[in-house]
Formats: structure tokens, sequence, C-alpha cells
């Protein structure tokens, strides 16, 4: 075992791809979490890469554009002393009419080991994860799943509130749309958290509630009561397409002001995926507040996140020396 | 008809079952110079010896006749040219089929509708074409239809697309008439359905996927009860699938609106949930809705709304299926499984209607809306004939199939009932 390669973790990890959090179950997510919090202790060391992923090669396939979770992918794979190539739609021969299936079998032909792809369509992951011997690693398909930036909330609220099960978790803004929700919804209630939606009705359709949530429709009902309020960016587009009539009647009715943040309990958390619109979802002094503030937390802990994703999913190959040791000891 | 000359045929044996003519008996079929003939007009004057097809056990249908199939030329053979999808409807027990005009060019003018048929002189049962409501299925002006109807169309549609302008299909179906043309009509409003590619529900809620409201195609069935209404003409609606549909066109023909519908097996097969893991295969348009929609097709069909039954073949490539799933184009294969899903699900499995009742709806029904004369085995038809072995046990093999394409979502599938053998024109161009 190389010394600054992670404990052993006896659970194992038996999946190539890292798909969604619909399909992962308790264990594995905490499984995840767990092995996240000791790459987050590398991040803190002087010297912060690890020899795990040595050798190996990732792709940063991002169809569609993404600076904060390319990077932070980019960060991971650097730390983890993995060879990272990016590549984007426009520097891809997607442009030149290359079938997506066109595509990875070239990254495949030349050995990749490790796909993180952000796709605009639902499903693209798993398109390439059925196809490939790759690893493939979903950082956002359509308005479908975006495992990462989950898996990166809920370390962030375990770290901070020491636990999941329990809490209360409101999720407020443009559920339909978003693939932060849908895979925020999952990942919370696998662990035991309560979950409200709260939006316009257009953005937050009834159908959520089949998945096990609770959908609000007025903001003041939940401020006093939840643990956690993540806020989703508002995109301007959803006004062009009428599912709200402008910015300043979104924030009069479910933009987190300052009077509003006053309401949070202490110990609530404020979230927010990034990128913020500030003076819409959040007032701008309110997502800076130390108080209740953890949009940078989540960041840095993306990263932590990310290490772990790439790290486990690499391991189903069998051949690391964390996995082969937990192996020997389980037989 | 003592001057009929030619081959003589004799089916011995079977269970004839003929819808038009109420009857449900054992009973020879004899055939003579590609028409039915009654068996002492077959025999005389001279005594050669007939072909003999032997149907015991078996089911003598009028051939099956599929109103709603996409044959791809021209323009698009590599999908499926005219003789294979011929030959897959003859593999399916169909005899004749009529074809949509959403090829390339698109079939909107006298020239591409007499190259179709043309073409159709080589295929193995026979093809009908339609013509386009607008040129270019563009929905802003009238195709040629008087000129298409001289080169031998069967109805208008713009399938694949819907004419949006309710004035324009106004005017269509009030120029159709003067033809006595069927009108059929593809529903589906654009606005309200945007870019969905599945059903909206809980499944495209859960998948992230744009979702294809219902309503979508509900809100263009009643602008066409409407239009019905409005101008005194029959419209059909094509490939319905929703709850709403069926009934919008309960009440409408309950107070004499000459609407009708049809629908796809697969709609009444599968619910939007196989959608779940992003297989293009279970893509098609309108979307597979969910189990209460099933409920009311198959109530439909059994209580008479429904008066027709289709396939809406739509073949196409693996390479042009096997993308991104919002990407993938819309539609399945359906000749070749056809008759077995619609008899496994509605007959064997859901007892919805009774075996008559099935080849009604698949034979003389669609020929009174296109006014054909077939769909029968009236003395002087077409001998256009289906063998049918309703007690088969049969899986469903893509890699074994006539059509060009094999995107398919029921590979492996078991059915019950299957044609066995199909006859055109008293010439056999398939069997088992």
């Amino acid at each position: 075992m190389k010394p600054d390669a992670p404990r052993p973790i006896p659970v194992t990890w038996r999946r190539k791809d890292l798909l969604g959090i619909q399909e992962l179950s308790a264990e594995e997510i905490t499984l995840l979490l767990d092995t996240a919090r000791q790459f987050k202790e590398v991040g803190a060391r002087d010297v912060k890469k690890v020899p795990a992923l040595r050798g190996r090669t990732l792709v940063n396939f991002f169809v569609e554009p993404s600076t904060r979770t390319r990077t932070s992918f980019e960060l991971a794979a650097m730390r983890l002393s993995a060879d990272v190539v990016n590549i984007s739609a426009s520097s891809s021969s997607l442009v030149k009419g290359e079938t997506l299936k066109d595509t990875a079998l070239v990254l495949q032909a030349n050995n990749v080991d490790i796909i993180v792809i952000r796709h605009g369509s639902a499903g693209a992951a798993q398109f390439l994860a059925e196809r490939l011997d790759s690893s493939i690693i979903n950082a956002g398909d359509g308005a479908h799943e975006h495992p990462t930036q989950a898996l990166l909330d809920l370390f962030t609220i375990r770290e901070k509130r020491g636990k999941i099960a329990g809490l209360h978790v409101a999720i407020v803004g443009d559920i339909l749309f978003s693939r932060v929700a849908r895979s925020n919804i999952w990942g919370l209630l696998k662990l035991g958290a309560r979950v409200t939606l709260v939006g316009p009705s257009t953005l937050v359709p009834r159908v959520f509630e089949r998945m096990g949530v609770r959908v609000v429709r007025r903001i003041d009902e939940i401020l006093e009561e939840v643990d956690v309020i993540n806020l989703l960016r508002i995109q301007h587009e959803r006004q062009r397409r009428a599912y709200f009539p402008g910015l300043g009647e979104y924030v009069s009715l479910f933009g987190l002001t300052k009077e509003r943040a006053h309401r949070l309990r202490s110990d609530c958390l404020i979230m927010h995926p990034g990128p913020i619109n500030r003076g819409v979802e959040i007032d701008s002094d309110v997502a800076d507040d130390p108080k209740h503030s953890v949009i940078l937390d989540q960041v840095t802990n993306g990263l932590a996140v990310r290490m772990a994703a790439l790290y486990l999913c690499d391991s189903h190959r069998g051949d690391h020396d964390a996995i082969q040791t937990n192996r020997r000891a389980t037989a | 008809m003592s001057d009929v000359t030619g081959k003589k045929t004799v089916i011995r044996g079977g269970r004839v079952i003929d819808p038009a003519n109420g009857v449900d008996a054992v009973r020879d079929i004899w055939v003579r110079g590609g028409r039915i003939v009654a068996a002492d007009t077959a025999n005389s004057p001279e005594n050669e010896e007939p072909e003999i097809i032997d149907a015991t056990g078996l089911v003598v249908a009028p051939g099956l006749i599929d109103l709603h199939v996409h044959l791809r030329e021209p323009g698009q053979s590599a999908k499926e040219t005219i003789e294979t999808g011929a030959r897959a409807a003859a593999a399916g027990g169909f005899t004749s089929v009529v074809c949509m005009p959403n090829t390339n060019p698109s079939a909107d003018s006298p020239a591409t509708i007499l190259w179709i048929k043309e073409r159709a002189k080589k295929a193995c049962v026979n093809v009908f074409p339609t013509g386009a409501i607008t040129k270019g299925l563009a929905g802003e002006e009238l195709a040629p239809i008087g000129s298409m109807v001289q080169a031998g169309i069967v109805a208008i549609t713009d399938d694949g697309h819907c004419v949006q302008n309710h004035e324009l299909m106004r005017r269509a179906v009030e120029y159709a008439r003067m033809f006595d043309l069927p009108v059929f009509d593809h529903c589906q409003d654009y606005s309200l359905v945007g870019d969905g590619v599945m059903h909206e529900g809980y499944w495209s809620t859960m998948l992230g996927l744009p979702g294809w409201p219902a309503a979508g195609e509900e809100l263009i069935v009643l602008r066409n009860i409407l239009l019905a209404e409005l101008c005194g003409s029959p419209i059909h609606c094509q490939h319905l699938s929703c709850a709403g549909s069926v009934r919008h066109l309960r009440d409408a023909r309950a107070r004499g609106v000459k609407i009708s519908g049809e629908v796809c097996p697969h709609h009444l097969a599968l619910t939007d949930e196989a959608v779940c893991g992003f297989d293009t295969n279970f893509k098609m348009n309108p979307p597979l809705r969910a189990q209460a929609d099933i409920d009311a097709l198959m109530g439909g069909i059994a209580d008479g709304t429904v008066t027709v039954l289709s396939s809406d073949h739509a073949p196409h490539m693996a390479v042009e299926k096997e993308v991104e799933f919002d990407r993938a184009p819309f539609g399945i294969l359906g000749l070749e499984t056809e008759f077995g899903l619609f008899h496994h699900l509605l007959v064997e499995r859901q007892k919805a209607i009774d075996l008559p009742r099935l080849i009604e709806l698949l034979t003389v029904n669609p020929a009174r809306l296109l006014r054909l004369d077939r769909g029968t085995l009236s003395v002087g038809a077409p001998a256009d004939v289906t063998l049918i072995d309703p007690g088969l046990e049969w899986t469903v093999r893509p890699g074994e199939f006539a059509s060009r394409s094999r995107n398919t979502p029921f590979g492996g599938w078991q059915l019950k009932g299957r044609a066995v053998r199909t006859v055109v024109a008293g010439e056999t161009v398939w069997k088992l």
C-alpha cells in the first residue's frame, strides 16, 4: 500500500461508472462521502498530490460549457496524479457532425481510462457507459442528474451539521430544468432527510411529489423550519418561455432576501450550486454571510468528492492497492 | 361471372372470418384470375385441377390492410424501400398498405405520386400512396390535391407534421370533399408540445426529458372534431395515444360528427416507464403514455370508438437511432409485429375484443375509410387473403425481419397469434 493512498474502506465499490444518485444505495453514497473526507484531509496537506491514479488517463469531455465543474474535475484528477485532457464541444469532432458514439469510440481507442462527461442530453452519460469500457463519470446530463454536485452538497451538509438523516432541506427555484435538484432529491431521501421543494407552479410541478418530497408555493412557510436552504440559479431564458413573468416578481415571491434570511434558524445552512445571480434567487449580502452561507465550502468539498468519485470508479478494475488489500481481508 | 379465366385456387377447410359479410364458418374460398369466385363458377367450364391451399385449423381472413406505414421512398432508401417495406407487410400478413408522404422529396406532387406507384408495381403487396395536405408538409400552402387524386392517391395527410393553421386545415377538408378523398391528420399542437420527446408525466420529470403532454394531441383532435362539424366532412385522426382523445372521439361520434381514429400496437403494449433506460427504440411520436391511457385506448377499441388499427411502421437506421435520446428520430417498426401484438394484447390477454372484431378493424374498416373494394372475401373482390394461426406462440426475432431496418422495442417478446400465409390477388407472396 502506498503511503499516501487512503485507508481501505470496508464497503467495496463495484461500479465502473458514476451516472446518477438514483441508482446508488445509501451505503454507496456514504462510502463516497467517507472516501471524500479522506481526500479532503489530503487537500489540507502541504503536498496535495497522491499517486492513486498515476498512469491513468482522464478526459474531461464537456459538450456543454462549464468552468467550475470542469476545473474541479481537472484539479481532482491532477491531485490523484492522473493525466488529464480537456475536450470541449467546439474542439471536438461533434461540431463536424461526428456522433457521440463515434467520438467516444475514438476516446476509447486512445486507451482513456476515465471519461468525465457534461452533455445537454439526458441519458448521455449512460449512453457512453453502456458502450465503453472506460469509467464514465456524469458531470451533468441535461436536466437528468449531476451526481457529484449532489455528493458535494451532501458532504457539506454532513460536515457542517454532523448528519443528514432527520434534517429538513428546502430546494428553491427552477426544479423542473435542474439536474442538481434531481440528484439532490435522491441523495437526501436515501440518507433520510426530509425534502421540500419551493418555487412557482410552472417550475415546480406537483408531479415531483411522487418522488417522495413536499412541494410548497410560499417560501415564507418554510424559512423557520428548515435546516438547509439550497437555492438554484434562475435562468433568464425561462422567462422568455413564460415560466414566470419577470425576475422582479420572482425575487418578491421566491428570492432569499435579507428580510427572509433573518427568519432562518441560526444554524440553517444556505447553499447554492453556482453560478449565483446576486440579487435574484439570493440577496448579495446573504450569499456572503458567513453565519449561514456555505457556498464556498461547497466548492472546496467538490474537489474532495470528485477525487473520491474518480478514485472509486477507477478501482472497479480491482488493481488498486487499497482495494486489493481490502478484498484479501474480506476473502 | 362465367367468363372468369386464369389460375384456379382453393383455400380449403379453414375457419373463414369475413366480417363485412357476417361470415364466421368453416368453408372453402375459391379464387380465379386473382379474384374471389363462387365455387360453382370456379369449377366450370373445364375441369383443370386447382392449386390447393390447406387451411385446416387456420383462420382465413380478408387480406389485412394497414393504412399507416412509412416506406421511406423516395429519398430514404437506407431505412426502407417500397420493396422491402412490402415484404415486411407480407411477413406480417398485410396485403395492402398505405404509405405516408413524409419522404424526400415529400409526396406533394403528382410526379412523386406517379413515381411511387411505378415503384409499387414491383412490390409484393398493394401499396397505396397518400399525398401531402400542404406543399413540403410545411403547413403553409395547399399541395396540388386534385392533381394527386388523378395520379392515384387514396388520402391526404401531413403525417409526421400537423397543419397548425386551422383555416388552412378547414380549406383542405372542404377541398378534399369534392374528390370524396379521406383526410388524415397527425394530431400534435406545436406550441404545447414544443421540443417534447416523451410523455409528460412522472417519468419525464424524473428523467429530465422534455415532456410531450397528452393535451398537445387532444387539442388537435378537438380541432378536427370542430372542423369536421363545420365542414360536414370526415376527418380521420391518426395514431391516437391518450385517454382524452378517445373520450373526445366517443362524445363527437355519439352526436354524429364524421370523425374517426386509429390506434397502434405500441401504444397498447408499453407505458412511458419503458423510456427509463434511455433506449431510443422506445421513442416514437406520439409517445408512449400512462397505463390509464392504455386502458382508455383498449376501452375505445372495445366499444367501437376506435374503428381502425394501424402500425405507424417507421423504419430508421441503427446509426440514426443510436444517439442521445432527445436527438434520435421518432418511430419504430410495426408491420411484422403488428398482428401478433394486437392479437396477443387485445384478444388473448385483455379480451377487449374477439378475433372476428380484430379482423374487422384490420380489414373492412380501413377499406371503407379508404373507399377500397378490399377487406372482404365477397365474390368479385380481389383475392387478397391472410391465413392466421391464432394459437401459434412465437418469439419476435428482429434479426429475421424482412424490413431493411431493425428498430423495434419488441425483440424477444413472446406473442400468441400470427399470420402464416399472405395471398395477394390469388398468389402466395409469403408464408411462414
